[in-house]
């Protein structure tokens, strides 16, 4: 076989200038891998990752389900509500107090999160509606703002620092936690720190190399909606002033969908480091933020995590339905591959 | 002035006269009557750019192309409005393709650059001031007196002036413009032909009188004095010409013509998906309009106080920010027409077609040839052929032709052992010696005919004195014949062999006949050749008037009996006829010779008439047929000859795989009935079972035309009824030219009825022309079937031409063909490979191509449709920008390239050995609306599963971060897109059934490639950035446990149910290809090894269950 072969190459070079060169690739016979989706293959293959994802499932709507969520709607439209008045217009610094309880023990670290339902923080203009440049603390922007910022780009013909829809709108309700232990009211303490991005805090925004920082701000007008200028947003702590305010770094973060959730405080301090005990809490809400404009609602969430964040039903539902569909549709290939065993030839 | 505009802009043709006329050597008379004419300069331009007109050149041509035009319109609207995507993102995947394009067409026109150069800078020699100079080809003019050595090529079309022979005359070659291998001679004027040196041609005050150019090959200026641009000088030492007609008004320039642009079937689906799409797009573009206006009539969700609008939107008028949304959301849609099809499918059309030239089964070892691919746009179509038509001579038979057998004055001769015997003697009887008619008949053949002989020492002086001496010359086997007709050649083998050594040089003709055993008796009459009245198709015949020794004028002439015998009045007519039917019957090839003798005064009426016709500036051609047709008349038949072609190797299994692969295959020749049907019986196209109905016209003549009809008709009309009646039986149908032309302009309705009921069907003496009549014919009825046309010589060009993929065959008759077709092969039988195995695979690589890319652009821009219910129809993006620009550039484009590429559904042996596996891609089965419905949906069901699963996993608005951090938009984008990107990608790999190492490479390469693109684009502050929406990003999306578990439930959730139909399709529905390849899996289970372990009881069961596929078992074992 090979004698033969080696003379047909010798005789090759005679007159075959044009022979194509015999190789797997121009011969298309790169050697290669043909899987076929036959039921021989498929229905272990299913078999298996039905039952997997069944016991998936079943981890992930396990660990879902331990986890604790308290949602609090304090929108007041109903009169009911304790903060029912406070819709009422032209209330200014009005305070409203929701009372709860908590029955066992609401394992620690405990998120408290504020939401919006109804709310577009998606929509585009909103969206590109800053000037970034502003955002990383480069003055020279803060004269003139980004064309982007408009309508909120100037007021009274002096440019808003930090211009745009998103931080004219930034979510201004603040909340104090109280539990009420013997009648007495104990204020439970907030942590800010860790609710915004690491990044976001730490190298997206930068406040400008001024100080004191009210300086970078002259003849700058403070967002409309804002009560105080940006470097007085937190007057206590320099690392949470400004631009790198973290509170203004979750509103800064859109949302992706109308109905959302932002981070507003971690109890992770004192006696409240593993969790809320049981017992009645009294939450203080300055409520500011109008939402019944738009028919929107306002809400707070206590949460605790697991490693896969919040409670979220869907996983673990979605793994265990999926997992039943495999196997189900392992058995009716089987069914089918043991009546028409072999696809017969005609 | 204006007409001078007039002629610049080309309205007015720049030559007026429809002569020119040139002055050699560019001496003008002086006495002022002459008007200078302008020519072009000698420059070959092949090529279709210059550096400067480039790039707009080729962008106005690229934009020509609708999809290409369609996304530069998107683009320039998004510079002119406000709109949610950055010009970029259409800008640079447009700028992309068109770059890809513009390269490779660059790179082609370097090369068409890179030749025109050598041709133009070509050294030649010129007289120029008295003496030979030496310039470059580009520089010469019209005028110029060109000298041209030995074995050189012309560089220009010459008027032969003077050769280094006293007669003035010189042999040249046109292999490279027709392929024609013979030797012509072409002739000097007397007048100039002593020129023969510079200085004399110094003296020579000359002017040429020609028509315009123009680009017919076969139609030279004069009685052969025109040496054409192109053609090499032979035999000859060096010539002088005069230029007439210079570079791109030569006629090898002429001849470039643009082909004629063929498109494919699926290319035709694939811009009816386009236009399909583009009323989806404008669908959504409208429906996001109305319902953003819809929502926004409530003031709470026009206006809400976090997002006020500026005095300037509250303003405008409502009609243009009405007409300025709907283009906003045509731009933020408009991905789904995807923008790299085109381009995608022009590189694995250009880069797939090189696997035909490579192919080693496509390479003829004896002639050194592999096939040809002359356009890669049709790759394709050759896997979906229905109907061959193939031509006979050349194609099915090899062209070599013997001669087997000979009709003399009404008596049959057979050649046997290289000697000619009267039917019924043997080789022992007596001898018959040559004698009287037998004579004249030898004359004839060895006489009429354009035979040259190449020799081996060919400045012997021929021609000249001793005849011996050339007699001893070509004594022995030195002679070579050239013959554009191997019938021709045929016959003069064969008259050489039985002794009758007869050889053609220019003018003067010898014929030295000796006679048998050696024992000569040497006689060498002189015959001077008077006129040649050379072959033509319509006419079917060519002739020779002679100068006898004796001084008398004969006319020989040999052609097709058709073409002949009406036109002869004395001889054995009859019996030859006869004969001729005889001779067909055993598939041999047939030619009947005749002669007419001329008195002195019919000769000067024909000479005066053939001088007149050929000296003729216009209707040249008219005349000439007037003049031959008044010549050749009044014959006295001498007899007929007989020659064999031999069939091709395996064309009766190529056709019989046609058959089964579901292909008609007709032979359209121009051979007459019976030669025809004994080759189609022969090579298996018909079968002896069939029942083979004839429609062919009546030989007497002596019915009117009316009559002719009904006739026709009735037959037609019975043969339906026939067929209808017999199923069982397979048809044949035969049909001659004259009955398929009146077939055809009466019923074409019954007549193609009755075809596609004809498993086979064979057309006799068809014209060239009616070839391609036929093909399109079947081509515009009303099924619309693909039509393939094989053939070889330059009577099928126009069949090629017309054809949807026509094949040229690389035979004996010239390139002419093979220039002219889409691809060449060597042989018939590569034809089986070539669409069978090649033509399957590019059919199913360019249909899920095709399909594919609408699958994926439609899984791509869905989500962002979804995204405007959530966003208040604001046109906010999905996706980044980067994303956007870059998913059918980079994340998503390699796979189905090379998916495109490599892919072999079934094993390339098992497509050869089962034909009917090609009836399961047949009438674009892959690109049906079935399939095209199903690929949509398909689309709109995962775009459907990666929003609404990443919406309700975002949507509880819960964190899915450990640390209770929550997510963006962007996050929620890249989402999506992460799972779009590894969908899309598994499902082309669930499509793939051949996974080189290469299709490994790619597609987890693509994912790969993703996840670290995304990683680095969002790990750092681009600084040329507007924003950093994406910052990190993709970071934190990947640090939550959740999304892993979701991005993969969701990528099962889109796919399972496809594996789950495959698999249900494949075990309740399956297609002969899925049958084959659990065939073909089995097979490959037994390795050569296994196979020697095999006992003998278990190879008959293997056997038993690989009926079908023996082919392979033995292939493997």
């Amino acid at each position: 076989m090979n004698m033969r072969f080696y003379r047909t190459t010798m005789k090759e070079e005679g007159n075959s200038a044009n022979r194509p060169s015999n190789t797997a690739f121009t011969q298309q016979r790169l050697p290669a891998w043909q899987p076929m989706l036959s039921a021989g293959v498929v229905i272990p293959g299913f078999l298996l990752i039905g039952l997997a994802f069944i016991g998936i499932g079943v981890g992930l709507l396990i660990t879902s389900r331990s986890i604790q969520v308290l949602e609090l709607d304090y929108t007041g439209t109903e009169t009911s509500s304790p903060c029912y008045q406070c819709t009422m217009s032209n209330q200014s610094n009005c305070v409203c107090k929701l009372s709860f309880s908590i029955g066992t023990l609401f394992k620690g670290p405990v998120f408290f999160y504020y939401g919006l339902t109804n709310y577009f923080q998606n929509q585009r203009k909103y969206g590109v509606s800053k000037d970034f440049n502003q955002l990383i603390g480069d003055v020279s922007y803060f004269k003139s703002p980004s064309s982007d910022c408009q309508p909120y780009q100037r007021v009274n013909g002096k440019p808003i620092v930090p211009c745009g829809a998103i931080a004219n709108s930034m979510f201004n309700d603040t909340f104090k936690l109280y539990q009420i232990i013997n009648g007495k009211e104990e204020l439970v303490p907030f942590d800010g720190k860790g609710i915004a991005w690491w990044t976001d805090y730490n190298i997206k925004y930068r406040n400008p190399d001024y100080t004191p920082l009210k300086n970078a701000f002259n003849d700058t007008e403070k967002p409309v909606f804002w009560t105080k200028p940006a470097y007085e947003l937190d007057t206590s702590d320099a690392s949470n002033n400004g631009f790198i305010n973290q509170d203004f770094l979750v509103w800064m973060r859109r949302a992706a969908l109308p109905n959302f959730r932002k981070l507003y405080r971690r109890i992770t301090e004192g006696n409240y480091k593993d969790g809320l005990p049981a017992g009645n809490y009294s939450l203080e809400i300055s409520y500011n933020y109008p939402v019944i404009s738009f028919e929107g609602t306002k809400k707070v969430t206590f949460s605790n995590v697991s490693w896969m964040g919040g409670q979220n039903e869907f996983l673990g539902i979605a793994y265990l339905v999926i997992g039943s569909m495999c196997v189900v549709m392992s058995v009716v290939m089987l069914i089918v591959y043991a009546k028409f065993r072999f696809p017969e030839e005609d | 002035m204006l007409r001078w505009i007039r002629q610049q802009l080309g309205f007015d043709p720049p030559h007026q006269s429809d002569t020119r006329t040139v002055y050699v050597a560019n001496r003008f008379p002086q006495n002022g009557h002459y008007i200078p004419q302008r020519f072009a300069d000698n420059r070959i331009i092949s090529s279709k750019y210059t550096v400067w007109n480039f790039v707009p050149k080729n962008m106005f041509e690229q934009f020509r192309r609708i999809a290409n035009f369609y996304f530069l319109i998107i683009f320039l609207v998004q510079l002119m409005i406000d709109t949610p995507t950055s010009p970029i993102t259409s800008g640079l995947p447009l700028f992309f393709v068109i770059t890809v394009t513009a390269i490779k067409q660059g790179y082609e026109d370097w090369l068409r650059h890179k030749a025109d150069n050598e041709v133009n800078g070509a050294p030649v020699f010129v007289v120029r001031s008295g003496s030979l100079v030496q310039t470059r080809s580009k520089n010469i003019r019209v005028g110029d007196i060109v000298r041209v050595a030995k074995d050189e090529t012309f560089p220009v079309d010459l008027v032969l002036l003077s050769s280094d022979r006293a007669d003035g005359t010189c042999h040249i070659t046109t292999a490279s413009l027709d392929g024609e291998t013979n030797l012509k001679t072409h002739f000097s004027v007397p007048e100039t032909s002593v020129c023969q040196s510079v200085s004399q041609l110094e003296a020579l005050q000359a002017v040429v009188e020609c028509q315009q150019p123009e680009a017919d090959l076969y139609r030279p200026l004069g009685p052969e004095n025109l040496l054409l641009r192109g053609a090499r000088l032979k035999n000859t030492k060096e010539i002088f010409g005069v230029a007439v007609y210079t570079g791109m008004e030569s006629k090898m320039a002429l001849n470039y013509k643009c082909k004629s642009q063929k498109r494919s079937a699926v290319e035709k689906s694939m811009n009816t998906f386009l236009i399909i799409y583009l009323v989806i797009l404008l669908f959504e573009a409208i429906l996001s309009t109305i319902l953003k206006y819809a929502w926004q009539a409530e003031e709470k969700w026009n206006e809400p106080f976090y997002n006020q609008k500026t005095e300037q939107e509250r303003n405008s008028s409502p009609i243009l920010k009405f007409i300025s949304d709907f283009l906003a959301f045509l731009v933020l849609y408009n991905f789904i027409i995807p923008i790299s099809l085109y381009v995608t499918v022009e590189m694995q059309k250009f880069l797939g077609s090189f696997f035909i030239g490579w192919d080693l089964d496509l390479y003829h070892e004896e002639s050194d040839q592999k096939a040809q691919v002359n356009t890669s746009d049709l790759n394709e179509e050759l896997g979906q052929v229905e109907y061959v038509f193939t031509d006979k001579t050349g194609t099915l038979t090899e062209n070599e032709m013997h001669f087997r057998e000979c009709s003399i004055k009404g008596t049959k001769y057979r050649e046997v052992n290289g000697k000619l015997l009267p039917e019924g003697m043997t080789d022992d009887s007596p001898d018959g010696s040559v004698i009287g008619d037998e004579v004249l008949f030898l004359k004839a053949v060895s006489l009429c005919h354009t035979v040259q002989i190449s020799y081996d020492q060919p400045d012997l002086p021929l021609g000249a004195s001793d005849p011996f001496s050339h007699v001893n010359g070509f004594s022995s086997n030195h002679m070579e014949y050239y013959a554009s007709s191997p019938d021709e050649k045929a016959l003069v083998e064969a008259t050489k062999r039985w002794s009758l050594n007869c050889c053609f040089n220019y003018y003067i003709l010898k014929i030295t006949i000796f006679c048998r055993r050696q024992q000569l008796f040497l006689w060498i009459p002189r015959y001077k050749l008077l006129h040649l009245l050379e072959f033509d198709a319509n006419r079917r015949r060519m002739s020779v008037i002679l100068q006898t020794p004796s001084g008398g004028t004969v006319l020989f002439t040999k052609g097709a009996e058709s073409a002949i015998l009406p036109f002869a009045t004395s001889g054995e007519i009859e019996k030859t006829r006869l004969h001729v039917d005889e001779f067909a019957l055993k598939g041999l090839r047939t030619l009947v010779v005749a002669c007419r003798h001329f008195s002195p005064e019919e000769y000067m009426d024909v000479d005066k008439r053939l001088t007149a016709a050929r000296t003729a500036l216009q209707q040249r051609e008219e005349k000439l047929q007037e003049a031959f047709d008044f010549i050749e008349r009044d014959l006295q038949l001498l007899g007929a000859t007989a020659v064999e072609d031999k069939l091709q190797d395996k064309v009766q299994e190529t056709i019989e795989a046609l058959r089964l692969a579901g292909i008609k295959v007709w032979v359209l020749t121009g051979d007459k009935h019976e030669t025809a049907v004994s080759v189609s019986l022969s090579c298996g196209h018909f079968h002896r079972t069939m029942n083979i109905l004839e429609l062919l016209q009546q030989r007497s003549d002596n019915e009117l035309n009316l009559s002719k009809e009904i006739f026709l008709y009735g037959h037609l009309f019975l043969f339906a009824c026939r067929i209808k009646e017999d199923h069982v039986i397979q048809h044949g149908l035969v049909v001659d030219g004259a009955s398929l032309s009146l077939a055809l302009r009466e019923h074409e309705k019954l007549f193609m009825e009755v075809c596609k009921n004809c498993s086979a069907v064979l057309c006799c003496r068809m014209a060239p022309l009616q070839k391609a009549k036929v093909v399109r014919l079947l081509k515009t009825s009303p099924e619309k079937p693909i039509t393939l046309a094989i053939g070889d010589g330059a009577n099928d060009v126009s069949m090629i031409q017309e054809a949807h993929v026509g094949i040229g065959i690389m035979g004996k008759e010239g390139r002419q063909a093979v220039r002219n077709s889409d691809y060449a092969i060597a042989r018939f039988k590569f034809l089986a490979k070539l669409l069978l195995v090649h033509g399957h695979f590019y059919y199913i690589r360019i249909a899920t191509l095709v399909q594919y890319f609408f699958y994926k652009n439609v899984c791509f821009i869905t989500p962002q449709f979804l995204y405007q219910f959530f966003c208040l129809f604001s046109q906010q993006t999905l996706y980044d920008s980067v994303y956007l620009t870059l998913y059918n550039i980079c994340f998503t484009s390699l796979p189905i390239l090379v998916y495109s590429l490599f892919e072999q559904l079934v094993h390339p042996h098992v497509l050869q050995s089962k034909p009917c596996l090609y009836r399961d891609i047949r009438k674009n089965s892959l690109l049906s609306f079935r399939t095209f419905l199903y690929w949509t949906v398909l689309g709109f069901c995962h775009a459907f599963i990666f929003f609404f699963g990443s919406y309700i996993l975002m949507g509880e608005d819960t964190t899915l971060m450990g640390n209770g951090q929550m997510f963006g938009n962007w996050t929620f984008g890249t989402l999506v897109f992460t799972v779009m990107v590894i969908t899309v990608t598994l499902k082309i790999a669930l499509e793939t059934h051949f996974w080189t190492w290469m299709h490994h490479f790619v597609t987890w390469g693509s994912i790969a490639f993703y996840f670290i693109f995304s990683l680095f684009y969002g790990g750092i502050i681009w600084p040329f950035l507007h924003t950093q929406d994406m910052y990190f990003v993709f970071v934190q999306l990947l640090s939550s446990g959740s999304a892993w578990f979701a991005i993969i439930i969701i990528v099962i959730i889109c796919l399972s149910p496809d594996v789950f139909k495959k698999v249900l399709y494949r075990h309740l529905q399956p297609t002969s290809t899925q049958k084959s390849q659990v065939l073909e899996v089995m097979v490959f289970v037994l390795s050569p090894h296994d196979c020697s372990l095999i006992t003998d009881e278990s190879r008959r069961n293997i056997t038993v269950i690989m009926t079908s596929s023996v082919t392979v078992l033995i292939v493997l074992c």
